[in-house]
């Protein structure tokens, strides 16, 4: 269950024209402009939901998922996460959760797969049975047993998203972030991992977060989207209720932004 | 515990795998020994009584500064945690189940003494075997518990050092000003490039109070004889106090780090 209740965060950003003068300037005087990245945002998250969280760039996607992560301080509001508020008490917390950051790497680059998997096994404790059991239906799911013993940097891209999004489920979390996880992935791969989130939705009825630009991917995972854009929270609802007449995904979601002038 | 000596594991395992790297190293720190020897051979044959640590000393701290180099050189920082705190991949280290600042300090940790342990054997077992004064002597009487003692708390005082220079990184985001000044100002005041005897006395009573002291300078020393008694007692202690300081600072910056600051990127 997560409940996120009136969550403010605002960034101070150093900004500066372009040129010498203007950088040399910023040696002694420097203009910050305050950016308020979330403000506001409410939403409540039932147990084994998948629920898209779109936006265009920008908006406040990131941060939310920092937020919930426990890895970023919200200025003010509350959030609870399984009773927990994330920040405070992030080492409980984040036994509970898997996250992919599908711009990052949790991989260690020079050594195989596998060998990153056994650091997390330490890392989070896992007993030998546990590990040994999802390390076997994920290296199934996700097909990964010829990965698992190339060096992380020699993998491709779509290949490496495979490794990290079961490096993210080795300790069985009851809740899983993923942040744009299908970014650059081909048709093949992106199948692959949308299967695979949807069994794992199923199967082990993990509560799934999923932040994207591909509507494709809601368009296969999620009955409830929530728009997110400047901050705010524009609309929380099923794919059906914004999709008024049948027409492509793509084009409902510009619209939606275009009449919230987002 | 396991989690730490997993990182251990792993970081042995990469060190494997950069054999190439490991037999450059091995070279280098050959080479660079036998030039150090050379010179504190030429001070020596020209004025001995002036040499303020015996010839048979010199050359004991040398061998084993070149043999344990991996475990107290202060520019060896991992260069990957720069990166992942300048990207933001450190966010993935943040949704860990342990504190930023003990798994910090142990990869750091973890990275010294796997590369030291790779390395230290060739360049003992080569400078136990030179004849006469070249060679790298045993240590004097009862000085070997005390040596080892210190050296423990030697490589902890150069990785807290080193952790701090990480959380501060957190709020610099570019890591490389305070990297250079820091570390080169530690490859003077620890005694790397000189050991600190050899520094003029008044410099050299305000040197060995500072923290970058506690790290090299103090085990190289108690195993040459040049630190005996009481003196390297007082050593050690300072050593102690040191590792206290730098830990608790370091937790209180990363903890800073953790509440306040943004992961960069989106």
């Amino acid at each position: 269950m997560i409940r996120m209740e009136g969550i403010c965060k605002s960034y101070h950003v150093a900004k500066r024209n372009a040129g010498f003068k203007a950088a040399c300037r910023t040696l002694f005087t420097r203009e910050y402009e305050t950016i308020r990245a979330l403000d506001q945002v409410s939403f409540t998250i039932g147990d084994g939901e998948m629920v898209g969280y779109i936006g265009p760039n920008g908006a406040g996607k990131s941060s939310t998922i920092k937020i919930l992560s426990g890895i970023l301080t919200p200025d003010s509001g509350e959030c609870l996460v399984n009773g927990r508020t994330p920040w405070k008490d992030r080492i409980n917390h984040v036994r509970d959760i898997g996250v992919v950051f599908g711009q990052r790497t949790q991989l260690w680059w020079d050594v195989p797969v596998i060998d990153s998997y056994e650091l997390l096994k330490d890392i989070y404790s896992i007993s030998k049975e546990t590990y040994n059991r999802n390390l076997e239906e994920l290296t199934d799911l996700l097909n990964l047993a010829e990965l698992l013993k190339t060096p992380a940097r020699q993998l491709s891209l779509g290949q490496r998203m495979r490794c990290e999004i079961g490096a993210s489920l080795l300790h069985g979390p009851k809740l899983l972030f993923l942040d744009e996880p299908t970014i650059g992935l081909d048709a093949v791969s992106k199948l692959a991992v949308r299967e695979f989130i949807l069994r794992q939705n199923e199967e082990h009825g993990t509560t799934v977060i999923l932040t994207t630009h591909d509507m494709q991917d809601i368009e296969a995972l999620t009955k409830r989207i929530i728009l997110i854009g400047k901050g705010r929270v524009l609309m929380d609802g099923s794919l059906e209720q914004i999709r008024q007449g049948g027409e492509n995904i793509d084009e409902t979601v510009a619209q939606l932004y275009r009449a919230y002038d987002i | 515990m396991k989690k730490y000596i997993s990182f251990f594991r792993l970081r042995f395992v990469m060190g494997l795998s950069y054999r190439a790297a490991a037999w450059a190293g091995i070279a280098t720190q050959f080479v660079w020994g036998g030039m150090e020897i050379a010179m504190f051979r030429a001070f020596y044959g020209a004025e001995p009584e002036h040499f303020p640590m015996t010839m048979d000393g010199a050359v004991s701290y040398v061998w084993l500064q070149q043999a344990f180099l991996a475990l107290f050189a202060a520019w060896m920082l991992e260069g990957e945690v720069f990166e992942s705190i300048k990207d933001g991949n450190i966010a993935y280290e943040m949704c860990r189940p342990m504190g930023l600042y003990p798994m910090l300090f142990v990869r750091a940790m973890a990275m010294r003494v796997s590369r030291a342990a790779l390395r230290c054997g060739p360049v003992l077992l080569f400078a136990a075997l030179l004849p006469g004064p070249y060679g790298l002597k045993a240590p004097g009487e009862g000085q070997l518990g005390l040596f080892l003692a210190a050296m423990v708390l030697g490589v902890l005082v150069t990785v807290a050092l080193g952790t701090l220079i990480y959380g501060i990184t957190f709020y610099t985001i570019s890591p490389e000003g305070l990297r250079l000044l820091v570390t080169s100002a530690m490859d003077f005041f620890n005694g790397a490039i000189i050991p600190l005897p050899f520094f003029p006395d008044e410099m050299r009573r305000i040197m060995e109070i500072l923290p970058f002291a506690a790290m090299q300078n103090v085990p190289l020393r108690v195993y040459s004889g040049d630190l005996q008694g009481e003196a390297a007692l007082r050593a050690v202690a300072l050593q102690v106090l040191w590792l206290a300081v730098l830990v608790a600072l370091g937790r209180a910056v990363m903890a800073g780090a953790e509440r306040k600051l943004a992961v960069q990127g989106g």
